[in-house]
């Protein structure tokens, strides 16, 4: 019956999904499409941090590295190159490789997960000074300029084997948002699968997945490289929507960010960090529009607020809720049923 | 000859500052099991303390040593009664509660003072000559305030009353509380220490650094990787992480540049913590403060 029901959540996620992806463009003014397409790039980095948190139980502050590595990987690639098909390709496996040469050092070094978040973090803010320091005409990739504190620019996306086309705004949001879409139902899937299973059973108990004989640093291995490829393609649809990249993606607003998506949306969940990302965009986007708040206290606040009052987040709490109105709703009608026969048969129902 | 002393001195001095701005959060780590994110935050209100107390007329010496301590132990002992008492036991949402603490201090300070100050304070001692060359005086004083913190310390925690009380909570709080002691008290009191001790670096590194509200998280990076390659050994942790550390970076720094030797001193300290995963005083110095 759990089966069925969340299948049915998946369907109904799958169609409101595509019916924004067909008629938000139609609907909604250009400004705010070309903001959704950078929104849904942050949404695949909450995401990514929703799957390798949630589902690995790894707790990676600093998952905004492979997200701004990807930009930049992007970015780079594309200057080189003039091409953005392999850009993105190469974008996904830099994102992936980098997670996984990261992930061996604290995997296999068997670090806890308080010091994996510190150490996450770290390496980001490391990114984050080393880049804002190559402004000079040395460091440069290729044919492209790093540009220190101002970035590079990020070509825009072209359509594949034909170099001359590029997207338009609008052609780009269904890109992104068709990515958004195919990334949320493959996550699905592999926290489904067996290698998804194997890592839900570690991040409940480390210890007794290992004595049924899996190598936990393995799949911890898996799951964070797969992260990493997605924040990245995150990261590419940033750098599209924005148009540059600059190290600012690596900065700990971002990194902060990312974590509140998850905390507010709720761990464990998929659906929880995306939504936690586009509600969070909306609330700073609201935050820069007037000057009494200041959007770094709010954040503060919320974050603040959501780990001491409700640190499962708000997807949880609202499902959990849906299903005990639901279970109310049946144990009246079985009360009612119960009080009925009580009559017939005179006999008090055990409260 | 005189160049290599100037050398030295700069390596010992990137190795006093990584230990200096560890040192606070090394204290809250290592006694409360608690990884304060707002530490560059702690820091940089320090750093704010000597700046407007050094405005309104107060000598810059007071203002660093002993109103920035002070301000900033204060505001530390005020956090852990609102915000980390209900967390103990919790690290994970001690390390997201006190992310939103860094976010929130961030923003206030916006708030309050704008993105940028226009003030800055200059070093109150001048370059002092090495032969030929000339090194920075003020560096020096902080290499020696480094080692009469560390020294102040460690004879508070070996020493005194409190800080017998505060290791036996460290060690079993269940049997300090039986034994009669307010475990929750000791905790307030080192979370005021190491607040208060974050404060006077933030203080001391403000003429050098200046201040601005995100100053703290050019901090936070090397404060947590020194204290993570450290491990639980509070006073031994952090000298010796910063030690390695510092020196690779100071060496890394003066063959290649900047940029690599704070790439090396992470790099370093990955592979430190592949090799050590509990940090250096996990598996050398044990026993030791």
């Amino acid at each position: 019956m759990i089966k069925g029901q969340t299948n049915g959540g998946l369907i109904a996620i799958a169609v409101i999904g595509l019916a924004v992806m067909f008629g938000a463009p139609h609907v909604l003014q250009l400004f705010t499409i070309i903001n959704l397409t950078t929104a849904i790039g942050l949404a695949l980095l909450g995401l990514s941090l929703g799957l390798v948190w949630g589902y690995g139980g790894i707790l990676c502050l600093g998952q905004t590295a492979f997200f701004g590595l990807g930009a930049y990987a992007y970015a780079v690639t594309a200057q080189n190159f003039g091409e953005t098909t392999g850009a993105v390709v190469v974008a996904m496996a830099v994102g992936a490789a980098v997670a996984a040469a990261l992930g061996y050092f604290m995997f296999y070094g068997r670090i806890s997960d308080v010091y994996l978040g510190v150490i996450t973090l770290t390496v980001t803010l490391i990114i984050f000074n080393l880049l804002r320091r190559t402004s000079g005409p040395e460091y440069k990739i290729g044919k492209a300029l790093l540009g220190g504190f101002n970035g590079t620019t990020a070509p825009p996306l072209q359509i594949p084997w034909d170099a001359r086309m590029t997207l338009f705004p609008q052609q780009l949001f269904y890109v992104s948002m068709g990515a958004l879409l195919l990334c949320y139902f493959g996550c699905v899937w592999l926290t489904r699968c067996h290698f998804g299973r194997v890592c839900i059973a570690i991040r409940e108990n480390e210890t007794r997945a290992e004595l049924l004989g899996y190598d936990a640093r393995l799949y911890k291995l898996g799951l964070f490289s797969v992260g990493g490829g997605v924040a990245a393609i995150g990261g590419v649809l940033v750098a599209n929507g924005i148009g540059r990249v600059t190290p600012d993606l690596f900065n700990l607003t971002y990194a902060a960010q990312a974590i509140i998506w998850v905390i507010v949306g709720g761990r464990g969940t998929l659906l929880g960090p995306v939504l936690g990302a586009f509600g969070v965009f909306w609330l700073t986007s609201w935050l820069g529009t007037q000057s009494y708040f200041n959007s770094n206290m709010v954040l503060g606040l919320v974050l603040i607020l959501f780990v001491l009052l409700l640190p499962r987040g708000v997807v949880p709490a609202v499902t959990e809720l849906a299903a005990r109105w639901g279970r109310r709703k049946v144990g009246r009608r079985e009360r009612m049923r119960a009080r009925r026969r009580g009559r017939r048969r005179a006999i008090q129902p055990a409260e | 000859m005189d160049y290599v002393v100037v050398l030295v001195l700069q390596i010992i001095y990137g190795i006093a500052n990584l230990a200096l701005i560890g040192l606070g959060l090394a204290i809250i780590f290592g006694m409360m099991r608690v990884i304060n994110l707002a530490h560059g935050e702690f820091l940089m209100l320090g750093g704010y303390a000597v700046v407007v107390s050094t405005n309104l007329g107060v000598n810059i010496w007071i203002a660093m040593l002993v109103l920035a301590p002070l301000v900033v132990g204060i505001i530390g002992v005020v956090v852990e009664r609102v915000l980390i008492r209900f967390l103990y036991g919790r690290t994970v949402d001690t390390l997201l509660a006190t992310w939103g603490l860094s976010l929130f201090l961030v923003g206030i300070v916006t708030a309050i003072f704008g993105p940028q100050t226009s003030t800055t304070i200059s070093p109150p001692i001048g370059a002092i000559a090495v032969g030929d060359y000339a090194s920075s005086g003020y560096e020096l004083f902080l290499i020696l305030l480094t080692l009469a913190l560390f020294g102040a310390v460690f004879a508070v925690l070996r020493y005194s009353r409190l800080g017998l009380l505060a290791r036996g909570t460290m060690q079993r709080a269940d049997m300090a509380a039986a034994l009669g002691v307010s475990t929750s008290r000791i905790y307030m009191i080192t979370f005021g220490l190491g607040s208060a001790v974050a404060g006077l670096a933030g203080g001391v590194l403000a003429p050098i650094t200046g201040v601005v509200p995100t100053i703290g998280a050019t901090y936070i990076a090397k404060a947590f990787i020194t204290v993570i390659t450290g491990g639980t050994a509070i006073l031994a942790g952090t000298a010796t992480a910063a030690g390695l550390l510092g020196a690779m970076n100071g060496i890394v720094t003066f063959l290649t540049g900047p940029t690599v030797g704070e790439v090396a001193l992470l790099a370093a300290a990955i592979v430190l913590l592949r090799l050590m995963p509990s940090g250096i005083t996990g598996r050398f110095f044990r026993k030791s403060l």
